[in-house]
């Protein structure tokens, strides 16, 4: 099976783009982190800066559907893909988890304080045009398809596509 | 008390949100309108100041004031 990759940027894009852009590598699934990451680019965009957000190893987690199976031929990263559970409302924290029970104390206590969950962000962050970059690679490595990711992620792409970006990027963060 | 043409109300919420809302209101207004921006999020006062630099926007008026018995902030914001 082969994964469609969509067209990468042109180059005429790439040149329009103003200069201060912003680009975040997540790189982490921890709820905390993500929601860092998705807090500065919604900040950034409504700023009026461009930002892209390139999801690779645990970061994919917040971009993939909940429940979505892995369709990987192989059992091993068919296993890998059920066991590491994936949707944005799903992230564990980094810190005081407790097998999920420290997590939904603090899910309880953001809904108490009217604060925006990590799938509130990230749809915040579509609308306000944040650009969405999955990592083919870590993809292929953790078993995860396209057809499990949400909609919505603008393109498949590997490094050079990020580096690209982040030349012109004025902030670069490796969250 | 300076003057708005628009009202956004952002109390309880925490940021991003008040300056994200900011960002979208201010689309809907015309040039020369101002937008009174109403928060309780204590960071307002130097993140209203700063998205108004980057996105060319005037900030033209900023007070304090107790709302039932918070302390709030208002940001009046003119679109340029």
């Amino acid at each position: 099976m082969t994964t469609e990759v969509a067209p990468s940027i042109t180059l005429a894009q790439l040149h329009e783009s103003k200069p201060d852009r912003v680009t975040i590598v997540v790189l982490s699934g921890d709820l905390d982190r993500v929601m860092a990451s998705f807090i500065i680019a919604t900040g950034a965009a409504a700023m009026g800066m461009p930002v892209t957000m390139f999801f690779t190893f645990w970061g994919l987690n917040a971009i993939r559907r909940k429940g979505a199976t892995s369709s990987a031929r192989d059992w091993l990263r068919r296993m890998f893909g059920l066991l590491n559970k994936g949707g944005a409302g799903q992230l564990p924290l980094s810190r005081f988890h407790f097998g999920g029970i420290g997590t939904k104390m603090m899910h309880r206590v953001m809904k108490q304080n009217r604060m925006p969950g990590v799938p509130e962000l990230l749809h915040t962050a579509q609308d306000l045009g944040v650009q969405f970059i999955a990592c083919t690679t870590t993809m292929g490595l953790m078993g995860i398809t396209k057809d499990t990711l949400i909609d919505g992620v603008d393109q498949l792409a590997g490094v050079s596509t990020y580096l690209a970006e982040a030349k012109q990027g004025q902030v670069n963060l490796f969250i | 008390m300076a003057h708005a043409d628009v009202k956004l109300d952002a109390l309880g919420l925490f940021c991003p949100m008040p300056i994200i809302l900011t960002a979208k209101k201010i689309k809907e207004l015309a040039v020369g309108q101002v937008l009174e921006v109403i928060s309780d999020d204590e960071g307002i006062k130097k993140d209203m100041p700063a998205w108004c630099q980057t996105t060319e926007h005037e900030l033209v008026g900023f007070e304090e004031e107790l709302i039932a018995s918070k302390q709030a902030y208002k940001a009046f914001v003119r679109k340029k």
